[in-house]
C-alpha cells in the first residue's frame, strides 16, 4: 500500500497540480491582505482614530440603520440582528473581535474560504485522480497487475485525504507569513469568544466561553480539513463515475455555487438542509452566525458531511471494483 | 508443439453488451513457447477477448485459466504471470520512460531494480530511458510498452495489435523480437492482429475470428497448404472460364487472372482443352493463398483492412 501511495504522490507532484493551488492560495492571499489594509486606512481616515471601541460602535450603528430601512430580506435581516447582538456582546466583554495580526487575518480568512475556494481548490486537485487515468488509458496498466482493484483506488483515496491535508496547511501558512508582513505576526493568544448559540433571531450568550485565537483557529482548520475530505470524497466518487476531468469539475463548480448561493436564500425551503453543499461554513457555528436553515446546528452538520461522503466512497469503491474497462 | 502443456486456457467465453452478444462462445488454448495470432477485422471482438482475458472487462459466462488459476477467482495469482499491452501502450507521458517502469515495478514487491536494467536493455531503449515519454516517437512509446509488460517475467505475454502504427523497420524488428521471446525465452504470445501479413509470418497457430466468434483454429501452415490454388492466365478470358470451371471450382476471377480451387489431376487435361479450343495460355501457375485469401472466404467476404 505504502508503494501504491508513493506512485500516486509521484504523479501528484509531477503533474503540478499542487504548485497551482499554492499559487491560486498566494494570489488570493495577497489579494485580501492588500484588500484589508485598505480598508483599516480608510477607516482610519473616516474616523480619525485607531480605537477599535469606536471603530465596532460605528459598524454596530451602520448596521442598525440597514435594519431599520424597509427594503430588506427577513432572511438578512435575522442575520444582521445575529451579527449586531454578537457584536454588542464583544464590546460589552471589552475584546476586539479583529484586533489586527497575522493570526486574525488567518481566522477570518479560513472562515470566508471554507464554503468555496477550499472546496474549489480541493476539486482542481482531486477531480483527476482517477478520471484521468481513464481518459488517458493508463488506468488498463494499473488494472492488470497482481494487486486488487479496491486497494488502487484506496491509494487514490489516500492520495485525495493527503492533498487535503496539505492544502489546508498551505492555506494555514500561506495566509500567516504572507499578512504577517503587513499586519505583524503576533496576537495568537488573543481572546475570542465562542459557543454562541442562535435561537429564533436571539442570540443565546449562556454557554459563551473565552478561548485563545490559537485554540480557535486550531478549530477552524480542523473543520476546513473535514469539509475538503468531504469535498474531496464527493469528487473521487465522480472521477471514478466519469471519463472526463472536466466534465468532473463542472459538476462539483455548479455543486458548490448553487450551495453559496442556495444557503442565503433557503431559510424557508426546509428539506435543502440535507444538501451537502448548504453545509460547508460549518465555522460558523462555532463564530455563532447562525445557520441559514432553522434547526442546522454543528452536529448536524457534520453528520450530513459525513453521511454524504461515506456514500460516496462506497459508490466509489463498488464501481471501481466491478466497471468494465474499455 | 502440441506435447507443450498449456498456459492460457479459455472456456467457452461470452460477453453480453445489453442485449447484444458482443463475444460467442470463445475457447482456445495457449501452448508454452507458441506464437498464437488472433485475426479478425476491426470491431470483431478481438479487443474486447483480450480485455476479459486480462481482467479489464468480466465475462458474462466462460472462464479464463492462467497455469491453473481461475482469471476470476485467483486475479492476484492468475494476472502474476501475465504481461500486456491492450491496444497502446499508455504511459504517463509526464513522468520519463525509467520513472514509468518504475511506478510498474512498485506495484509488484517481487521485481527488483536489476530487472528494469535488463528490460531497458532488452527493448533498447538506453539512451533515452530518461527523457520525459512526451518526447518519444511511436515505436519508442511501444518499445517501453514491450519493456513494461516484461518486467515481471511473464510466462504469458499478451500484445493487443503490437505494430499498429511503427514504420516497416519498425514492424520487422518487433516481429523478430516476439519470435525471439517465444524461442529463446520459451514465453507464450498471444498477438491479436487485422493484419493477416503480420499474423501469417510471426504466429504458429492462429485463430481467425469474425463477429464474436471463432470461426477456425489451427497452424498457419496447415491452415495454407490445405487450400493451395491455381492462377489461370488466359486470354480470351470468357471461354478460359468456361472450359476451366468443368473440372475445377472458380474462386476468383480479376481482369487478366482466374483462381480455382486445385485438386491435384486435372491441370494437364485442362490445359490441353483450353490450346484445342484457341485460348492462349499465358501461365498456369499453383500457389499458396495468402491469409487474406483464406480470411474472405472462410467469413463469407468480410471486408478486411
Amino acid at each position: 500500500m505504502i508503494n501504491l501511495v508513493h506512485n500516486e504522490l509521484i504523479k501528484l507532484v509531477r503533474k503540478k497540480r499542487l504548485y497551482v493551488v499554492i499559487a491560486i492560495l498566494a494570489v488570493l492571499v495577497c489579494l485580501f491582505t492588500y484588500a484589508q489594509m485598505k480598508q483599516v486606512e480608510s477607516m482610519q481616515e473616516r474616523l480619525g482614530t485607531l480605537d477599535w471601541r469606536t471603530e465596532l460602535q460605528q459598524e454596530i450603528t451602520n448596521t442598525q440603520n440597514r435594519l431599520n430601512s424597509s427594503g430588506i430580506s427577513d432572511e438578512w435581516r435575522g442575520y444582521l440582528q445575529i451579527q449586531v447582538s454578537q457584536q454588542e456582546y464583544y464590546l460589552e466583554q471589552d475584546i476586539n473581535p479583529s484586533a489586527p495580526g497575522a493570526p486574525t487575518f488567518m481566522r477570518v480568512f479560513i472562515e470566508n474560504a471554507i464554503d468555496l475556494v477550499l472546496p474549489l481548490l480541493v476539486v482542481v486537485v482531486v477531480a483527476d485522480l482517477v478520471s484521468s487515468e481513464s481518459s488517458a488509458g493508463t488506468i488498463k496498466m494499473l488494472l492488470t497487475r497482481p494487486v486488487k482493484r479496491w486497494r488502487i483506488l484506496l491509494s487514490k483515496f489516500l492520495t485525495m485525504v493527503f492533498s487535503v491535508s496539505f492544502i489546508v496547511l498551505s492555506m494555514g501558512v500561506l495566509s500567516y507569513v504572507i499578512s504577517g508582513a503587513v499586519f505583524g505576526y503576533s496576537g495568537w493568544s488573543l481572546p475570542i469568544l465562542t459557543g454562541f448559540a442562535v435561537e429564533g433571531e436571539e442570540l443565546v450568550t449562556t454557554n459563551v466561553r473565552l478561548i485563545e485565537q490559537w485554540e480557535y483557529i486550531l478549530m477552524e482548520l480542523g473543520l476546513s480539513w473535514f469539509v475538503g475530505i468531504t469535498v474531496g470524497a464527493i469528487t473521487l466518487m465522480l472521477s471514478v463515475l466519469m471519463r472526463s476531468t472536466a466534465a468532473v469539475m463542472g459538476v462539483m463548480l455548479a455543486a458548490l455555487i448553487s450551495g453559496a448561493i442556495l444557503s442565503n436564500m433557503v431559510s424557508s425551503w426546509e428539506t435543502a438542509k440535507y444538501f451537502f453543499m448548504v453545509n460547508l461554513r460549518v465555522t460558523n457555528y462555532i463564530s455563532g452566525m447562525g445557520a441559514p436553515i432553522e434547526g442546522m446546528t454543528l452536529g448536524f452538520s457534520l453528520m450530513v458531511l459525513t453521511v454524504w461522503g461515506l456514500v460516496a466512497l462506497l459508490v466509489a469503491f463498488i464501481t471501481f471494483t466491478r466497471k468494465d474497462v474499455y | 508443439m502440441n506435447s507443450q502443456p498449456s498456459t492460457l486456457v479459455v472456456k467457452n467465453l461470452c460477453k453480453d453488451i445489453g442485449k447484444k452478444n458482443i463475444i460467442k462462445n470463445i475457447s482456445f488454448e495457449l501452448k508454452e513457447g507458441e506464437v498464437f495470432g488472433f485475426l479478425g477485422p476491426n470491431g470483431s471482438g478481438k479487443t474486447t477477448t483480450v480485455r476479459m482475458l486480462v481482467g479489464l472487462i468480466k465475462p458474462t459466462s466462460g472462464e479464463v485459466y492462467i497455469y491453473g488459476h481461475n482469471l476470476q477467482q485467483e486475479f492476484i495469482q492468475a494476472i502474476d504471470h501475465i504481461g500486456v499491452i491492450v491496444e497502446n501502450p499508455e504511459l504517463y507521458p509526464y513522468l520519463s520512460g525509467w520513472e514509468n517502469l518504475e511506478q510498474f515495478a512498485r506495484m509488484v514487491p517481487r521485481i527488483e531494480q536489476a530487472r528494469l536494467l535488463e528490460v531497458v536493455d532488452l527493448v533498447g531503449l538506453q539512451n533515452r530511458i530518461h527523457d520525459t515519454v512526451k518526447t518519444y516517437s511511436l515505436g519508442m512509446r511501444q518499445r517501453l510498452g514491450i519493456a513494461q509488460a516484461l518486467l515481471g517475467n511473464p510466462k504469458v505475454l499478451i500484445l493487443d495489435e503490437p505494430t499498429n502504427g511503427l514504420d516497416p523497420g519498425g514492424i520487422r524488428e518487433m516481429r523478430e523480437f516476439i519470435r525471439t521471446l517465444a524461442e529463446r525465452d520459451n514465453i507464450s504470445i498471444l498477438v491479436s492482429s487485422h493484419l493477416l501479413s503480420e499474423i501469417q509470418l510471426m504466429c504458429d497457430r492462429v485463430a481467425i475470428i469474425s463477429k464474436g466468434q471463432i470461426i477456425t483454429v489451427d497452424s498457419v501452415e496447415h491452415l495454407l497448404a490445405e487450400k493451395e490454388r491455381v492462377w489461370w492466365k488466359l486470354d480470351p478470358m470468357s471461354i478460359g472460364k468456361t472450359i476451366v470451371s468443368e473440372k475445377m471450382k472458380i474462386v476468383a476471377e480479376h481482369e487478366d487472372v482466374l483462381i480455382s480451387h486445385y485438386d491435384g489431376e486435372s491441370i494437364a487435361n485442362i490445359n490441353e482443352k483450353l490450346v484445342h479450343a484457341g485460348v492462349n495460355v499465358h501461365g498456369i501457375e499453383i500457389k499458396l493463398p495468402t491469409l487474406e485469401d483464406l480470411f474472405i472466404e472462410l467469413t463469407g467476404g468480410e471486408t478486411i483492412d
